[in-house]
């Protein structure tokens, strides 16, 4: 069985310059792949387009082999924005994908107390998003995401505007959810951290025009220890690259 | 309740005032007494008019216009304002047209209307109808315009198709927006209604007020305005509240 | 049509807006929809004629309203219509701003004035207007002071109220920290207060200008003998629709030169509120 996710010469320009220089990247399944770099270069510009959101200038996305046309269930997004439904309670944002899709009210139920125990948000089902804080929004997102059973998860910088502390816990959460679910997953972030601690390999991207530098595999337990010393080590070597990076973006 | 409270105890230390300048002026004589009715006056002219059915009538018929107006407007901006949102042809076709024809006061158009569609009911719904329906429009269209892209986005990689994009994401983040348009369009109904009533007309509450001018009753016009500020508030408490309601997900806990 | 309705690919790339357009593209288009309308509004005009549907003279085309301004410019008397007009409003609105900005911040920053005049306000704000035209032209006459004391009317409360509110919520820390400096009474008010409260008090006259020609036609309408709005009104005794219409144009010229007029001032006074 070949990669789930292949990204082929893909490149994107918008009116102001080229975004996305040649990028070639595959993510086998159940992985977590993180992109990784300083702001502007590119890696939100390429998980819009894994999802479907803005067609690539050249070069394809396929997933299963077969090339992607716009956004589809198989791949489902979380937002840096939490993009919760204001209008719907945290029951029909989570049970949106299936309740489009016409499943009856019984199996909806069912799959809603499922990933809302999941996330551990079953005491708030009937709450409206503006009620809830930025952690449990983002909670309310990976629910809805997961709920629609998608095989593929891009997440965009999801924990990025939560506080240090909430970021850790659902970090934690995430790869806790992971074990569980094993999906194929595509992380965006700025965080040395955080990608080390959750990704199975790190592809560290140059600044504009956004190309892949590095690919670090990460071989650490799956549940892993902030502070062990392999952890940091990791973390040295990615900050070493980015450096080079960053001082690129600054001239 | 408390704002409630504020305002009535400004309202009621107003009508106080008011009632002290008028009684002073009959006592000191600045100027005629007929000029500057007393609060009494004023009721009296409302008890009366109240008696022999001919408020009421004058009421209704103006109610009649805005309420039938407003409906036909708001129903079109409804409909054009969606659609304009959805297509993006018909919107460059129709945003300069609209904005030709925006900076024309409407009343300007009145005496038009008149021509066009003599002088009865017709005229005066019409009329309405016009007044209010660009600005709804308006509203309505950017509302549509204004909805985040990131809910389409989270929509479709959920699965949704197109139409499930316009039913269910489009219509319901927009709607704030088209109840306030319609709220607003409403108002601007209330508020237009007695100049439209002024010319060609033989009924309704503007009616009433230009003929407090036409035999020299002052007290009439004033109550005529005191009865449209009246309808005025009520209304828009009311559609206020329909609104807190209907978009009770907006507050935060 | 289903081609027409934005598809799923568009939606999700740019949202309901579509792609943004280069100026060439908006502008062309613009020309070209103006051209459009009135292109449409000839065309059925024409029709209106050619098929005889109705009297032609419900519908005048666009060349008919544009000779009928002509001819009344050649006559050297649209320009007395349209003074007439801009004289009442530019006074009427002068006279309900300088009342409403003067009165409205004194209202803001002092308790008491605002105790004795809000009451006043509350009882009077939801009645619209117009309806206190007539009340004017009791009290003095048919005249010109009626039709301008009724701008001023008129102007004076949305001028006020947006005077008031720009007073009050000025940020108590930005006073705290201007009295912590050693600004305090006059200075206080001139130097910060002012302002501070000057972008609402810019948009209570921007609302002010579009209400003043909201309203002017119709106490031009009841007893004028000249203005756009007597233009208007006066029309109907022939059916001069071609000067109905054109007035009414005219009018819509003027209220938006006025309305640019005033966001140019804005654009200019609070220029530190969008640096760009």
């Amino acid at each position: 069985m070949g990669p789930k996710i292949q990204i082929q010469r893909v490149s994107k320009s918008f009116g102001a310059g080229p975004a996305l220089a040649q990028v070639d990247l595959d993510v086998d399944e159940r992985e977590l792949v993180c992109l990784l770099g300083p702001s502007g270069c590119g890696k939100s510009t390429l998980l819009n387009i894994v999802a479907g959101f803005l067609p690539p200038t050249t070069g394809t996305v396929q997933v299963d082999g077969r090339a992607v046309t716009g956004p589809a269930p198989d791949r489902g997004v979380v937002f840096q924005e939490y993009a919760l439904f204001p209008w719907l309670t945290v029951t029909g944002n989570v049970e949106f994908g299936p309740a489009m899709r016409g499943q009856p009210a019984a199996a909806r139920r069912a799959l809603v107390a499922r990933y809302l125990d999941l996330v551990g948000l079953r005491a708030h089902a009937h709450k409206f998003p503006a009620q809830l804080s930025g952690g449990m929004k983002q909670r309310v997102a990976i629910a809805r995401a997961l709920a629609n059973n998608p095989s593929i998860i891009l997440m965009d910088e999801p924990f990025g505007a939560l506080d240090a502390q909430t970021r850790e816990v659902l970090q934690d959460e995430l790869s806790r959810i992971q074990r569980v679910e094993h999906k194929t997953i595509l992380f965006v972030t700025h965080s040395i951290r955080e990608a080390v601690y959750l990704a199975d390999r790190v592809v560290v991207m140059t600044s504009v025009p956004g190309r892949v530098k590095q690919i670090f595999p990460i071989k650490l337990p799956e549940v892993r220890d902030r502070f062990a010393p392999e952890f940091t080590h990791y973390e040295a070597e990615i900050t070493g690259v980015l450096k080079e990076e960053v001082a690129k973006v600054r001239e | 309740m408390r704002a409630a409270a504020t305002r009535g105890a400004a309202v009621l230390g107003a009508l106080v005032l008011w009632a002290a300048i008028a009684h002073g002026n009959m006592l000191l004589g600045v100027v005629n007494p007929v000029l500057l009715p007393t609060p009494a006056e004023v009721g009296r002219v409302a008890i009366d008019l109240t008696r022999s059915g001919e408020l009421a009538q004058h009421f209704a018929t103006s109610l009649g216009r805005v309420i039938q107006g407003f409906g036909l407007a708001a129903l079109a901006a409804l409909g054009l304002g969606l659609l304009v949102g959805i297509c993006v042809p018909l919107r460059f076709m129709a945003e300069p047209v609209i904005e030709f024809i925006r900076p024309i006061p409407p009343l300007a158009f009145l005496p038009m209307f008149l021509v066009w569609f003599g002088l009865g009911e017709t005229s005066k719904i019409v009329f309405i109808g016009y007044t209010t329906f660009f600005p709804m429009f308006v509203a309505i269209a950017a509302s549509v315009l204004r909805v985040d892209v990131v809910l389409l986005r989270a929509a479709a990689s959920l699965g949704a198709s197109r139409a499930d994009l316009v039913r269910r994401v489009v219509l319901p983040a927009a709607l704030p927006g088209i109840v306030v348009a319609l709220r607003v369009g409403f108002g601007l109904a209330l508020f237009v209604i007695v100049g439209a009533e002024f010319m060609g007309a033989d009924a309704g509450l503007g009616h009433l007020i230009m003929e407090g001018r036409t035999f020299f009753n002052p007290a009439q016009i004033v109550m005529g305005a005191l009865v449209l500020g009246l309808l005025g508030s009520v209304f828009n408490t009311l559609l206020l509240t329909a609104e807190r309601r209907l978009l009770r997900w907006r507050a935060a806990a | 049509m289903a081609a027409f309705v934005s598809n799923v690919s568009t939606l999700v790339e740019s949202g309901l807006r579509g792609p943004a357009l280069t100026r060439r593209r908006a502008l062309a288009l613009r020309v070209g929809a103006v051209a459009g309308f009135l292109a449409l509004w000839s065309l059925l005009s024409g029709a209106v004629v050619a098929f005889k549907l109705f009297n032609p003279i419900f519908l005048p085309g666009p060349w008919l309203v544009l000779g009928s301004l002509g001819g009344l410019a050649a006559k050297g008397q649209l320009w007395g219509h349209v003074a007439a007009t801009l004289e009442r409003v530019a006074v009427g609105f002068a006279t309900g701003a300088a009342l409403g900005v003067g009165l409205g911040l004194a209202a803001g920053h002092l308790r008491l004035v605002r105790d004795l005049v809000e009451p006043v306000v509350e009882m009077l704000r939801p009645i619209p207007p117009l309806a206190v035209l007539p009340l004017f032209i009791v009290w003095v006459g048919i005249g010109e002071p009626s039709k301008v004391g009724f701008i001023t009317y008129a102007t004076f409360f949305p001028i006020f109220l947006t005077t008031v509110t720009g007073v009050r919520q000025i940020d108590p820390l930005l006073l705290r920290a201007a009295r912590s400096l050693g600004a305090g009474g006059l200075r206080l008010f001139v130097r910060v207060i002012l302002p501070a409260a000057l972008p609402d008090i810019l948009t209570g006259l921007r609302l002010g200008v579009a209400l003043a020609f909201f309203v002017i036609v119709i106490s031009e309408f009841i007893g004028a003998e000249q203005g756009l709005g007597y233009l208007i009104n006066d029309g109907r005794n022939f059916f001069l629709v071609p000067q109905m219409l054109g007035a009414a144009v005219v009018l819509g010229l003027l209220g938006y030169a006025g309305n640019s007029l005033v966001r140019l001032l804005e654009r200019r006074l609070t220029r530190w509120q969008h640096p760009a």
